[in-house]
């Protein structure tokens, strides 16, 4: 406490940052994941239930293995499997993507709250922390720099994906798939297996999200552990406008913001904390308002996105 | 996702390639039957017929998007069976489809790119837009490399599907009606340089076609189809526009061509006044045009797709907002609500019909009510509509401007380009009432009967007192239809003239922005 009171506001800053990191990446995670999914033309609003799954499944493995790298592996997995659900359900004709990963959020949640019954007493294993705040004095600062190795992981996918969508084959025939499919059945390519892989990977990205949350921050498992972030970062993905790098710094503003409150009480600042809690939605909304406008159409958004084609 | 080879090398030189007996049945529909055509290597050859004649069902049997259920396709002398678009490939078959097939998000160079088959799993861009660079050095045509397929017009998109068959290297290309969007004397730049290379032995060309004088100036060979059975063929040089024509519409025929009536024109009835209007990226595409169509007068505006037509249709049209000045209509200031519209009796007849004019997935009589179904006799105080009466009123206009649809009910994307065409004619000009009609390319891809009843309409329009605005990449058109010829160039408008005196080189000059 006196430390903090030492920096003064300088606290109140480090605090947000360091919230950007941490509460910023299941953010990142799962608008990649989403981001992918979107970029092939189908939404999948399943990825709560993702996050859930993949948070579960986590801290389960690591806790039987004793090796929380296995529950990293073990949430890809989860999610891999739920996107394959997903995708196979919305290649169907006649499915509507929307209502099915309603359900696929349903679903996951549900199955994720039964199976995780038993793991929310005992503690397991947790992520090891890359600090790179060694050459600071400052304990906020060494705490703040405390990464998570999935963070890292996470920004340097967005920069691949990002690469990967106008320098690579593949992400050339994602964004094909997504924008116009006839004309990419007019190509030659298959719509199906491009979108399957599409959004089996998202999926599995956004699994990762989850054992960041079970396994790194906050680390440990409750049913309450998402509180709506998978769901949050469906709008963050338009709010990035479908690019995979403002998706990082979408989700670190997010996750910046969501640290106002604590970092607030830390100083002291006790007033209004319950209304420095609802400051991401406020931001998204004041974002939405300001860069939306009715003589543009919205930049970025794939084509065949929200149509049953 | 890999492409598989079949045991072949792909040609260096273009194949011949003949049809023998091909017929392909949908259901108890029989699109064509017994049709034999041959392509020697080294030909440009036509193939002609009306709307629905089969010519599109026949060249998807040679692409592979369709199995003939009878006969053969013999390619290079050998019989070959094409099960999907990298068969046709490997045997250096392409296509320019009518409907274009460019991905609208990705910019021209992505599209080109993306179309290779034998795209590396990493692309070196560096290399690509040498590649490219050197591909456009020999190009008939520039494109920006960097613009998005979204904010090209039809035309430039549909240069760009041409650029692509040649990128790709096809030896026997198949051309779906490629000219119907440029202007002639770029149609006849396309065709004289595929000409070119195909006189030199690099290319064989199939042509889908309308127009006589392409097949005349630019064909060796012909074949042409009616109700999807093979009704003539022959050499070029051997026949007659008319004997054609005789072919195709099974017997001679006399053009049904409305005369324009000697009228003076009346009062301004649509004046655009310094209007200004913004692309999709922001870029000004309109810099304040000044406009005065009267009662009774056709205003054409020429100019080459992409300089500023589109958004001025859709300012009109309140699909787009004006950045700057103002347009009225009879006098009063008009911002292109549906109750000015409705007042005014303002009528549009946009480009791609079915994107700016329909609700695809609603039926024919529900799109044929879009303007009128909140108004009485469609709706009982302006809340209750009846579809009964949205049927019957359908049923009227369907028959009389005789659209071909399986049932009023019919979703209007499962029509036929023409029959879209017709059903979005119908709803603007069944009325009658119309005081202002703003027409963008209407006959795009039309056969000539469909477009013979499209210039019938618009000039009895016109004869009835309404001031006709028709944009029209098409300078015979204009030349048929209009009172005055003004020359659309970088947003500006930069000549005016009338058919009489119109010069087509000067035209041309000013619509190239000199």
């Amino acid at each position: 406490m006196n430390a903090s009171e030492s920096i003064g506001w300088w606290g109140v800053v480090l605090g947000i940052f360091a919230g950007a990191l941490r509460g910023g990446t299941p953010f990142l995670l799962v608008s990649l994941g989403e981001c992918l999914t979107e970029k092939s033309g189908k939404i999948n609003l399943g990825l709560e239930g993702t996050l859930l799954m993949g948070a579960m499944s986590a801290y389960a493995v690591s806790y039987h293995s004793g090796n929380p790298w296995l529950g990293v592996i073990a949430a890809f997995g989860t999610g891999a499997g739920l996107g394959a659900i997903h995708a196979l359900l919305v290649s169907r004709p006649k499915v509507n993507d929307v209502a099915a990963g309603i359900a696929m959020l349903i679903f996951g949640s549900g199955l994720a709250f039964y199976l995780g019954k038993s793991y929310i007493r005992p503690s397991a294993p947790q992520l090891p922390a890359l600090s790179l705040g060694g050459w600071s004095e400052l304990p906020q600062l060494q705490a703040a720099l405390k990464l998570s190795p999935l963070f890292v992981l996470g920004a340097g996918l967005a920069f691949l994906l990002s690469w990967a969508f106008n320098c690579t084959r593949w992400g050339l025939r994602v964004r094909a798939v997504g924008d116009a499919p006839v004309a990419a059945l007019a190509l030659g390519m298959s719509v199906k297996k491009v979108r399957f892989v599409a959004i089996v990977l998202g999926s599995a990205i956004a699994g990762l999200g989850g054992a960041h949350l079970s396994l790194f921050y906050p680390g440990a498992w409750t049913e309450a552990i998402s509180s709506g972030q998978g769901l949050m970062a469906v709008a963050l993905v338009i709010f990035a406008r479908w690019r995979p790098v403002h998706c990082l710094y979408a989700s670190m503003i997010f996750g910046g913001t969501q640290a106002i409150a604590p970092a607030l009480q830390a100083i002291g600042i006790t007033s209004g904390y319950y209304l420095w809690n609802a400051a991401p939605y406020v931001l998204t909304l004041v974002v939405m308002v300001i860069t939306c406008s009715p003589k543009r159409t919205l930049a970025g958004s794939p084509g065949a996105l929200g149509t049953s084609s | 996702m890999s492409v598989t080879i079949p045991p072949h090398v792909r040609p260096k030189h273009p194949p011949d390639l003949e049809l023998v007996g091909v017929t392909k049945r949908f259901g108890a529909f029989t699109a064509n039957e017994a049709v034999s055509l041959k392509v020697k290597a080294g030909t440009f050859h036509a193939l002609i017929g009306e709307n629905g004649a089969g010519k599109s069902t026949l060249v998807k049997c040679i692409m592979g998007y369709h199995l003939a259920d009878e006969g053969d396709i013999l390619v290079g002398g050998h019989s070959r069976e094409i099960r999907n678009p990298q068969d046709a490939y490997e045997y250096g078959i392409g296509m320019v489809y009518q409907h274009f097939t460019l991905v609208p998000a990705m910019t021209v160079a992505e599209n080109l790119v993306l179309s290779r088959p034998d795209l590396p799993a990493i692309i070196n861009w560096r290399n690509e837009f040498d590649r490219l660079y050197a591909f456009m050095r020999t190009a008939p045509f520039q494109i920006d490399l960097d613009t998005p397929a979204s904010q090209l017009a039809a035309g430039e998109k549909q240069k760009v599907e041409i650029l692509k068959q040649l990128y790709l290297d096809s030896k026997f290309l198949i051309l779906d009606e490629p000219t119907s969007v440029l202007t002639p004397a770029e149609a006849d730049e396309v065709l004289g340089l595929l000409r070119a290379k195909v006189v030199a032995g690099e290319l064989s060309v199939l042509l889908i076609t309308h127009k006589f004088s392409q097949v005349l100036n630019f064909c060796d060979d012909v074949t042409v189809l009616r109700r999807g059975r093979q009704t003539g063929s022959g050499r070029v040089k051997d026949l007659t526009a008319d004997q054609m024509a005789a072919m195709m519409m099974g017997g001679q025929r006399e053009p049904k061509i409305v005369p324009k009536a000697a009228t003076a024109p009346g009062p301004v009835s649509l004046a655009l006044r310094g209007l200004c209007a913004d692309r999709d990226n922001g870029v000004p595409a309109l810099v304040g045009v000044d406009l005065e169509v009267r009662a009774g007068e056709v205003v054409g505006i020429a100019g080459i797709s992409g300089n500023g037509q589109r958004e001025l249709v859709e300012v009109i049209a309140g699909q787009r907002e004006a950045t700057g000045g103002e347009i009225r209509v009879q006098g009063e200031v008009y911002t292109s609500t549906r109750a000015e519209a409705c007042r005014h009796q303002v009528f549009l007849l946009p480009e791609e019909p079915l994107r700016n004019a329909c609700v695809p997935h609603m039926g024919v009589a529900e799109n044929l009510a879009l303007r009128t179904f909140d108004q009485p006799p469609l709706a009982r105080a302006g809340f209750f509509v009846s579809q009964a009466r949205i049927r019957a009123k359908g049923r009227e206009l369907i028959a009389r401007y005789g659209i071909k649809t399986r049932s009023p009910d019919t979703p209007i994307g499962d029509l036929s380009g023409g029959n879209v065409q017709r059903a979005v004619l119908a709803r603007e000009l069944g009325s009658g009432t119309a005081r202002v009609l703003v027409a963008a390319n209407p006959c795009f891809g039309l056969d000539f009967a469909a477009v013979e009843t499209i210039h019938g309409q618009i000039t009895e329009a016109r004869n009835r007192g309404v001031g006709v605005l028709l944009v029209s990449e098409d300078l015979d058109e204009l030349l048929a239809l209009a009172d005055r010829i003004v020359v659309i160039a970088h947003g500006r408008f930069v000549y005016e003239t009338t058919p009489a005196t119109a010069d087509i080189t000067t035209i041309g000059h000013h619509m190239a922005g000199h």
